[in-house]
């Protein structure tokens, strides 16, 4: 199969591609209009009329779609096409309120697969691969995505679904699995678990696709070594197709975007300002092949950047940073950005295990000064008998988070499970300087 | 030799201990010794019970962090000057004590002493051949 599944579009000209994406652009525009009500509305209300779209350029003049969007418009109201048309339904849960639905048409499906074969190709996979999916099914884009992208280049698929770990492990040894698809979180975990059972030498994995968290570089290697395994970042959210969207080639050093089904920008979070290539802000991205969801500029609140330096592997595809975090959570103390999410890699990396204890960031301002506290709930792999042993602890801890976000914090250790969590789910973030202001 | 004390991590908030402690009374297990280490914001609370086993699952159960750490005993005669021979035996052999305290039981003249340092074997060697009574695992969860 070589190194593509999809030689032109992955190695397409940039003329050429800006042409085919103006095309599919304006067709896109032009359906949303004519079925998708609230689309409709949208474009009125600020006097733009399909005929405005004529190319790729004219992007900016359309409005943004975001989460609340869909919420307003649950389940279906977003959809494209009529229900006798759509084939395939899966939701996300979301952090905040209700969950979100998207829906798929047989073409759909069938792009999703190409999307997913692609990472699936660039990852080293063929056909004789045994593609081992260990992400859940069902609902989560995850298990299916990847399913439906190795039957599409030809592996065979193994669906393995989430959970019992040993079970896993004992599957990948008797079915021979060679590549391994699951969150970066689990797949350390099964390293662990690996090491642990002393079964390194029966385990014949080559690559690793992990995506639908945010992991670190550490943690990519730590995958790598424990399962002897190259690890391949993906990237997709179901909004707009699910894992695939982009993906990583041999050279791990961002993921390449699916330009030919997705046009991505990046703009300022506050302004929503398109901003030039190598500048870091929120992802946006608009379908232009997609049936039954069709979304127009969706501001995925995810933190990166895109480059169009050549890439090794010859794919022409725009490249986009592993996803710094998330807009809404970002905090800005003295003048730096910091995400919660770096906060729980370094955590990970501190700890060696697949999951890190339970933290809150508290953030408040002193004499002018910002100031930030990290409280981590005490977990089996911090505690000592000694006095010492703990105080080494937190000052390993915040020396990993001064290194992670060039920012220096106090750490405190506090009991297991008494940090406030509001309906189950962490409260990760504490900022008193509103109070002040 | 080596006997199992417990090691639970509390922050320092009023009632934990009077919880924990209420906790191994529930479960029927009885303590023999205790300590605590505090700094500003938590504290290490040290524990010598008749069950540690069963003391770890109580307390882990009810979401506390805790460690079966590897310690030892010896007894003393409880008089003046009791404890400096050991503590010399040790110093000289390049021992150094983490942390130690001390609890008498129902034996007329004699203390116990809890001892934790970096090398069990080592101690316990020179403990024993300079005539220090060490005392045994069973000898301490039943007394
Ligand atoms: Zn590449």
């Amino acid at each position: 199969m070589g190194n593509y599944f999809n030689e032109k579009m992955e190695t397409m000209s940039r003329d050429e591609m800006l042409a085919l994406q103006s095309e599919r652009l304006v067709d896109t525009v032009r359906r949303v209009y004519d079925h998708v009500a609230p689309y409709r509305a949208k474009m009125d209300a600020i006097g733009i009329k399909p005929e405005d779209i004529r190319s790729v350029e004219d992007l900016s003049k359309l409005p943004f779609t975001t989460k609340q969007d869909l919420r307003d418009n649950y389940p279906y109201g977003l959809f494209a096409l009529p229900p006798a048309d759509v084939a395939e339904i899966h939701a996300s849960s979301g952090t905040t309120g209700k969950q979100t639905v998207v829906g798929y048409s047989k073409a759909d499906l069938d792009v999703w697969g190409e999307i997913a074969a692609r990472a699936i190709v660039a990852a080293g996979g063929g056909k004789d691969d045994y593609l081992h999916v260990s992400y859940g099914y069902g609902l989560f884009t995850g298990g299916l995505g990847l399913h439906y992208g190795g039957q599409k280049m030809g592996a065979t698929v193994i669906p393995v679904s989430a959970g019992n770990t040993k079970r896993q492990i004992q599957i990948m040894q008797d079915f021979g699995s060679t590549i391994l698809a699951c969150t970066p979180s689990y797949a350390l975990y099964l390293g662990e678990t690996v090491c642990d059972m002393g079964v390194q030498d029966k385990i014949h994995l080559k690559a690793g696709i992990f995506g639908a968290e945010p992991w670190t570089e550490e943690m990519r290697r730590e995958i790598e070594q424990r399962l002897n395994i190259k690890a391949h970042d993906i990237y997709g959210l179901s909004e707009i197709m699910g894992p695939g969207v982009s993906f990583e080639c041999a050279e791990q050093t961002g993921m390449h975007v699916n330009e030919d089904h997705f046009i991505v920008e990046i703009i300022d979070p506050d302004t929503g300002e398109v901003l030039p290539d190598g500048s870091e802000g929120e992802l946006v991205f608009t379908c232009i092949t997609k049936e039954a969801l069709p979304l127009i500029r969706y501001r995925t609140r995810d933190i990166s950047m895109l480059s169009r330096k050549p890439c090794s592997c010859g794919r022409t595809l725009v490249k986009m940073a592993k996803p710094r975090g998330r807009s809404d959570d970002m905090l800005i103390i003295r003048g730096v950005n910091v995400f919660p999410s770096q906060v729980e890699a370094a955590l990970l990396q501190v700890g060696g295990k697949g999951t890190a204890p339970y933290y809150q960031l508290i953030v408040d301002r002193v004499n002018n000064l910002d100031t930030l506290e990290v409280q981590v709930e005490m977990d089996s792999s911090f505690f000592s008998d000694t006095v010492r042993g703990i105080e080494e602890q937190e000052k390993k801890i915040a020396k990993q988070l001064d290194f992670i976000l060039g920012l220096s914090a106090k750490v405190t250790l506090v009991e297991p499970k008494s940090l406030a969590r509001s309906e189950g789910k962490a409260v990760r973030v504490i900022d008193k300087r509103k109070l002040h202001d | 030799m080596i006997i199992k004390q417990l090691s639970v991590f509390v922050e320092n908030k009023p009632g934990r201990l009077a919880e924990i402690t209420a906790l191994l009374a529930e479960a029927k297990v009885d303590i023999r010794a205790l300590s605590v280490a505090d700094t500003n914001d938590f504290g290490i609370l040290r524990l010598i019970v008749n069950n540690p086993d069963k003391a770890e699952e109580t307390l882990k159960s009810h979401g506390y962090t805790v460690a079966l750490t590897k310690v030892i005993t010896i007894g003393i005669h409880d008089q003046p000057g009791g404890l400096a021979g050991p503590m010399k035996i040790l110093y000289e052999n390049g021992i150094s004590v983490e942390y130690m305290y001390a609890f008498i039981s129902k034996t007329v003249n004699t203390a116990y002493v809890i001892l934790r340092v970096e090398d069990n074997e080592k101690a316990i060697e020179v403990l024993q051949k300079n005539g220090v009574t060490l005392v045994s695992e069973e000898e301490v969860y039943s007394m």
